[in-house]
């Protein structure tokens, strides 16, 4: 899924400035999942606004109010009246969501309140790692379902590295103490797999063209468009 | 062990309280000042103390008001901050002795999520120490007492949350929001949660 983080509070201040009519827009999908921007973290925000402005003495009106999916125009017409009669949004989405807002309701204001961070997966209850860089241009079908891409710190496509110690990567930070060598666990999982040719077996460079760097992408099912 | 934790409870709260220290001589604690707690309190343990302090006919401060609830467990981090934007002084979940949760482990998420909020209330500054959790079992009547002692001195101590606005009911506004995970008052300790207090 989506992850996000929820910015610093000052960040956020700072975003709103003086608006009086605040309304914090959450998003019942993955960051709902992620803990992160659901309704209950909307409605925790805006708590913490209202308790903010008290203190400040700043005269305020803050409200929350969560989507289904902020990414959807469908989904945004059921929150459509509390955004249009607020003077700013602080949507709590991932970054496609506030956008989708943003577009839809031009020239609302709406401002992230997250920093959304990663595809990731939901290693166990409030941890997760990521999984996947939508690069556009799956290998993991010889790479023993691993990818390489998000998960080798150096994306090499022809690991491993000489950084590789223990099945731990050389990269370690704080939060990084036991980074797994993803071609470590690829070697091994191959080796489960008893393909363990695929490790010998050279991979050219990748189309990168597909990914980010090829400016932003546009996906059309031309079968599945309304007649 | 429990004991310690009430002596010293303000384990989160380390940075605050040097700045609480020097804007002391600024704000002077009001004599007059008679703080309005809400104190969260766990059907099985804290509520049964309460119940049993009455008993004792030991003495405790009146500016605690009791929701119960059927496990701290049940309590979110939603349901501390309303009552603190409410204009309660002080809030404090009372639940069992850690490793005594019946339903084992609820007493430790609501830890984790009054710890939560106390980072929370220092982001948008307000004292920490304004929330707190505490353990007892149903047996610790004088804990119960000795706890609404020393967390009403220490909000006195503090002053009056800044947030506070007249005409707004923060026992009301914190039953509203936890809704139907609030329980009813047992009858026979009901006047614990009235405005005119207890055990007098």
């Amino acid at each position: 899924m989506i992850t996000a983080e929820r910015k610093p509070l000052d960040e956020i201040l700072a975003l709103v400035g003086d608006k009086k009519k605040v309304l914090v827009a959450g998003c019942d999908t993955c960051v709902a999942i992620c803990l992160t921007g659901g309704e209950k973290e909307a409605e925790i925000l805006a708590s913490e606004l209202r308790i903010k402005a008290e203190q400040d003495g700043r005269e305020a009106e803050i409200e929350h109010t969560a989507a289904i999916r902020q990414c959807e125009w469908e989904y945004l017409d059921m929150i459509a009246d509390k955004v249009k009669d607020a003077d700013i949004v602080v949507s709590m989405a991932c970054g496609i969501g506030i956008q989708s807002m943003a577009e839809k309701f031009s020239p609302q204001l709406v401002v992230p309140a997250v920093n959304t961070n990663m595809l990731g997966m939901p290693q166990e209850h409030a941890v997760w790692l990521e999984r996947c860089g939508a690069c556009g241009d799956c290998v993991i079908g010889e790479t023993a379902g691993i990818c390489p891409v998000v998960r080798c710190s150096k994306s090499l496509m022809n690991g491993p590295c000489g950084g590789s110690h223990d099945g731990l990567c050389e990269v370690k930070t704080p939060e990084k103490e036991d980074l797994d060598c993803a071609w470590h666990l690829i070697w091994e999982r191959l080796k489960e797999q008893g393909r363990e040719d695929l490790m010998i077996k050279n991979r050219p460079p990748k189309k990168w063209n597909l990914s980010s760097s090829g400016g932003p992408r546009k996906m059309v099912r031309e079968e599945a468009k309304p007649v | 062990m429990a004991d310690a934790d009430v002596k010293t409870p303000v384990a989160e709260g380390g940075e605050a309280a040097p700045e609480a220290a020097e804007e002391a001589p600024k704000k002077p604690v009001d004599p007059d000042f008679e703080p309005e707690i809400i104190v969260f309190a766990c059907h099985y343990c804290a509520y049964a103390a309460a119940d049993l302090a009455g008993s004792m006919r030991l003495q405790y401060p009146s500016n605690i008001r009791m929701i119960k609830l059927p496990c701290t467990g049940k309590l979110e981090v939603i349901h501390l901050l309303k009552a603190i934007e409410a204009g309660a002084d002080g809030v404090y979940a009372a639940g069992c002795l850690e490793g005594e949760c019946h339903y084992l482990k609820g007493n430790l998420w609501a830890r984790k999520r009054v710890n939560h909020v106390k980072d929370l209330l220092a982001e948008v500054g307000i004292e920490p120490e304004r929330v707190e959790m505490y353990n007892m079992s149903s047996a610790m009547g004088a804990k119960f007492a000795e706890v609404a002692t020393e967390f009403t001195e220490r909000i006195k101590a503090l002053g009056p949350n800044p947030v506070k606005r007249a005409g707004v009911d923060a026992h009301a506004a914190a039953r509203e929001a936890l809704g139907g995970a609030a329980m009813p008052d047992d009858p026979a300790t009901s006047a614990a949660t009235s405005e005119e207090g207890h055990a007098e």
